[in-house]
């Protein structure tokens, strides 16, 4: 442990903490675009500096481990100076038609510059525009808006492994992109949509939310995703009852991280052919029924094919959407009730 | 036996000194003479200026500017044992030729330790290296001395990073041997990208085994046993000397296993950089030598605790590594007695820009710019009022006549606000605007930001569309605040030394010469009369004698008039360039 002092106040923490780290545990809020959780630290946006007594310049917080007797002013005149700069730059190229941008309200560089009473730039001048584009099945990448925060570069390379983004040119004709400054299509994207989900401003949105409503009008309902055993966390946005996308839910097995499936392939849930009551053909159609009318005739007919067949006659085919509990039992189900070692198991197909 | 030896460095080489060497070969075969003289084909003399370069050895005869032409007469008072007048070094101001290098002005005031075999043996020959006192320095290490001693006489040598930063070479490698880890490298900084400076270069092309010499003595001090050396591709000349260098070294056993009989071993590698000047930044270097995009890194942690490939690293540039040999030879008691209090040693510099004799210059820490600008720089070309100097290159800042007596080291520097930098050394005269020349620095260093961080990526940008504007005529009353509280948020908030230090250009230029703003601003009025935004020529017709002459010379057809009537002056069409002005025999064309 060291002891470090933040706006004059000490703290004790551990000796391999940045300043971020212990200042966010002790409820100091540090302000950062490029920083996330689980992520390289690349210390890029400069958003989160902090004036540290002794240094010739200000230092990131992200990046900067903590050192016994350290001081440190995170609101300090210097501080609130270079991040307001910051804030102006960023906003003086960058597509301010916040009106109707889909982050308008869930949007990083807003409540900073909300919190920093940025109104304006004064630095006026190059502005990048880039096409937007629309060709992904499920999200759109609108780069007028992106402040090379870098972090869905970092998440496709380090999380998913697919390493779909990178950044091309450099100075300020810098920008994010896929190979060969391709559409997505053309690229190793698996569609995972973490980009999307680490994105502070609205450079990459889903399609399902494109004029579906405004941030705080979505419920965000916290649900495990039912695609599979694996029981990944995620947070369902939801307007008017009905899903319009998904957001990560940093807890749980998978720490906020998704797949193509958790994260785009919930259409299902509302669908108009979704069954949602058991259905027993008679006279070759199908009639709705109740739950224990359905078990009960399962049950019936599983005995009789047993008594006239015997086990052998019996085969189970289970499901990977099914939790690792559910898998065993039906096994367990096959071999010691029906007596048959008939049983497997989709993801193995 | 008479040396004749022809320089082989770049600025010569453009001025055909290769062909100058193939003559006089040809010429002493022709006549017979290969046994009575030794052509050698060498390193870079640094005054560049007054290539092809010959030197005549032991006598150092010295002559410039030396054409094919030029050598059979060369030759045939060489062999009378007579010098050739013609070819010999004027001096501008007593109009006296000097015979020898040393009493040339340029030369006098130099103390060439690390240059020292620059311009003298021949790079491509490891036997001439050795012969002039080479590899001495790594066999007394690896024979008498420990790693520690080493590190403790580099120390005690008070050798700082010649590069930039000036950061004491034996602490920084004291830092490295301490760190623990399978492996560790030595990097040679090659990648030197300062507008104008070629302090790297020169070494590297012409002493490259002392740089080799340098990279073995740090790599035994560390504990390493690999080393790349970072070299900017645009360099291929400085790239051929160090591979054969290298070749020639492994081949004699300076290289490679068990180095001198040792247990030491070390092997050197050459990366060449593709062009990026952030790539000269330590993090980013070390990015790009692993092949990824060359962006800095945040420290800590610093390369002596996780560098290349995340293992301990210690990084030094070329010059830093050619003073290492040099403090082992001399010890380090006499080596600290050169330069400053806290400044040890020579710095080269490269010297550029309004001056008689621009070149490349190695001096003794604490000279007197003075001495620079007017002993070896010959004072201002043309007659002109010594303006500025901008030292330390895009990053450094500018010093004024006030600072023409400040004796030049690390610290007296950036006191001034201005930093040593690697060395870049560009002289102004009064026909400088100083708006127009933070412009043009601002203009590479944004050109150059590599884009990771928000303040140099998007705030150099805009620090040079303000500087844009101002030089156009357009410049609003807030700018010059807007330069200064944003230039100095780049400076405190930026990732590496890049952004760090881009706006000092700008800083400095609006402490020491805020007027020039002023006036471009409020007056839109360029008082060096460079910024052609705020510049319009007129014609004054009761002294115009319709001549013509200003007519036939602009290049743009801007001026009209017909015989024996005044002429006038389109300013549509002009592009103030000025050449009426200056061709104008009776002063009748004014600027405003």
């Amino acid at each position: 442990m060291v002891s470090i002092k933040i706006n004059g106040n000490l703290y004790n923490v551990p000796a391999d903490y940045t300043i971020l780290k212990a200042a966010e545990e002790n409820g100091i809020d540090i302000p950062t675009l490029c920083y996330e959780e689980g992520l390289t630290i690349t210390g890029a946006c400069r958003m989160c500096v902090v004036e540290v007594k002794g240094a010739r310049k200000l230092l990131a917080a992200c990046a900067t481990p903590v050192t016994d007797g350290m001081e440190v002013q995170t609101e300090s005149e210097r501080v609130v100076s270079a991040r307001r700069d910051i804030l102006r730059l960023l906003i003086a190229n960058h597509d301010l038609r916040c009106l109707t941008c889909e982050r308008n309200g869930d949007c990083r560089l807003q409540d900073y510059c909300y919190r920093y009473q940025v109104e304006d730039t004064p630095y006026k001048g190059a502005k990048k525009e880039y096409p937007i584009d629309t060709d992904n099945h499920f999200f759109i990448r609108d780069y007028s808006k992106c402040i090379k925060c870098g972090k869905c570069v970092l998440i496709c390379a380090e999380v998913n492994g697919a390493h779909v983004y990178d950044f091309m040119e450099r100075g300020f004709d810098t920008k994010v992109t896929s190979a060969f400054d391709d559409n997505l299509q053309e690229t190793t994207c698996t569609a995972c949509g973490m980009c999307v989900n680490v994105c502070p401003v609205g450079a990459l949105v889903e399609k399902s939310v494109l004029w579906q409503g405004r941030p705080w009008e979505v419920k965000k309902v916290t649900t495990t995703c039912g695609y599979c055993g694996v029981g990944c966390q995620l947070k369902l946005k939801v307007k008017d009852d009905r899903i319009i996308g998904v957001a990560a839910a940093k807890s749980g097995s998978n720490l906020g991280h998704l797949c193509a499936k958790g994260q785009f392939g919930w259409e299902y849930v509302q669908s108009n052919d979704r069954l949602t009551d058991p259905l027993i053909k008679r006279n070759g159609v199908f009639e709705k029924v109740s739950w224990d009318e359905a078990l009960t005739y399962v049950a019936n007919r599983l005995k009789a094919i047993w008594q006239e067949h015997g086990g052998q006659a019996f085969a189970g085919l289970t499901s990977a959407k099914c939790t690792n509990e559910e898998n065993y039992l039906f096994q367990k189900f096959m071999r010691t009730i029906l007596k048959t070692n008939n049983v497997d198991h989709c993801a193995r197909l | 036996m008479k040396g004749i030896l022809v320089c082989g460095g770049t600025g010569c080489i453009s001025n055909n000194s290769r062909l100058v060497h193939d003559a006089i070969e040809k010429e002493l075969s022709q006549q017979g003479l290969e046994a009575e003289f030794e052509l050698k084909y060498t390193g870079c003399h640094g005054f560049c200026e007054m290539g092809p370069l010959v030197l005549i050895t032991p006598e150092e005869e010295f002559y410039c500017r030396v054409k094919p032409e030029d050598v059979p007469n060369l030759i045939d008072s060489l062999k009378q044992g007579k010098v050739y007048e013609e070819l010999l070094y004027v001096d501008p101001t007593t109009k006296e030729k000097i015979k020898t290098r040393h009493d040339v002005p340029f030369y006098q005031k130099q103390q060439r330790l690390v240059l020292k075999n620059c311009g003298i043996i021949d790079p491509e020959n490891i036997d001439d290296y050795i012969n002039s006192g080479g590899y001495k320095s790594l066999h007394k290490v690896l024979t008498t001395m420990q790693p520690e001693e080493v590190i403790q006489e580099i120390k005690a040598s008070g050798l700082r990073g010649r590069g930039g930063g000036g950061f004491p070479t034996g602490i920084k490698w004291e830092f490295a041997r301490k760190s623990t880890a399978d492996k560790k490298y030595i990097i040679c900084n090659a990648d030197e990208g300062d507008p104008g400076a070629f302090m790297d270069r020169s070494i590297s092309e012409g002493d490259p085994h002392a740089v080799l010499e340098g990279m073995l003595i740090g790599g035994y001090a560390i504990g390493a046993w690999e080393g790349y050396i970072y070299i900017r591709a645009e360099y291929p000349l400085a790239v051929k000397r160090l591979s054969i260098a290298i070749e020639q070294a492994e081949a004699k056993g300076y290289l490679g296993q068990n180095i001198l009989g040792s247990d030491f071993s070390f092997s050197i590698k050459i990366k060449q950089g593709a062009g990026a000047f952030v790539c000269g930044e330590e993090t980013a270097l070390m990015e790009s030598i692993q092949g990824n995009r060359g962006m800095p890194r945040p420290r800590p942690p610093y390369p002596a605790v996780k560098g290349l490939w995340d293992r301990p690293t210690n990084i030094n540039n070329v010059e830093t590594f050619a003073n290492v040999p040099v403090i082992i030879g001399m010890g380090s008691e006499q080596y600290s007695q050169i330069g400053t209090e806290k400044s040890k040693g020579t710095k080269i510099f490269a010297l550029t820009g309004k001056l008689n004799n621009t070149g490349l210059a190695e001096v003794p820490m604490g000279i007197t710019l003075r001495e620079i600008v007017f002993d070896i720089g010959g004072g201002i070309s043309g007659g002109k009022k010594f303006k500025a100097v901008q030292i330390g290159g895009p990053s450094g800042g500018c010093l004024t006549e006030e600072h023409l007596d400040l004796p030049i080291d690390y610290d007296s520097l950036l006191e001034a606000g201005a930093m040593m930098g690697s060395g870049g050394l560009v002289v102004m005269d009064e026909s400088t605007c100083m708006v127009e020349l933070a412009r043009f620095f601002l203009s590479f260093t944004r050109h150059e930001s590599c884009g990771k961080c928000t303040p140099c990526r998007e705030g150099n940008t805009r620090l040079l569309e303000i500087l844009q504007r101002i030089v156009d005529g357009k410049g609003e009353k807030e700018d010059l605040e807007r330069l200064q509280s944003l230039g100095e948020n780049i400076i405190m908030s930026s990732i590496c030394g890049l952004g760090q230090t881009a706006p000092n250009p700008i800083l400095s230029t609006l402490k020491f010469f805020r007027h020039e703003y002023e006036l471009h601003v409020e007056k839109k009025i360029c008082p060096a009369g460079v910024c052609k935004g705020m510049i319009s020529y007129k014609i004054i017709e009761e002294k115009c004698k319709a001549c013509g002459i200003c007519k036939k010379n602009c290049p743009v057809e801007a001026i009209a008039g017909e015989k024996k009537q005044p002429h006038k002056i389109d300013p549509a069409k002009c592009a103030q360039c000025g050449v009426c002005m200056e061709k104008c025999p009776f002063e009748a064309i004014i600027r405003g």
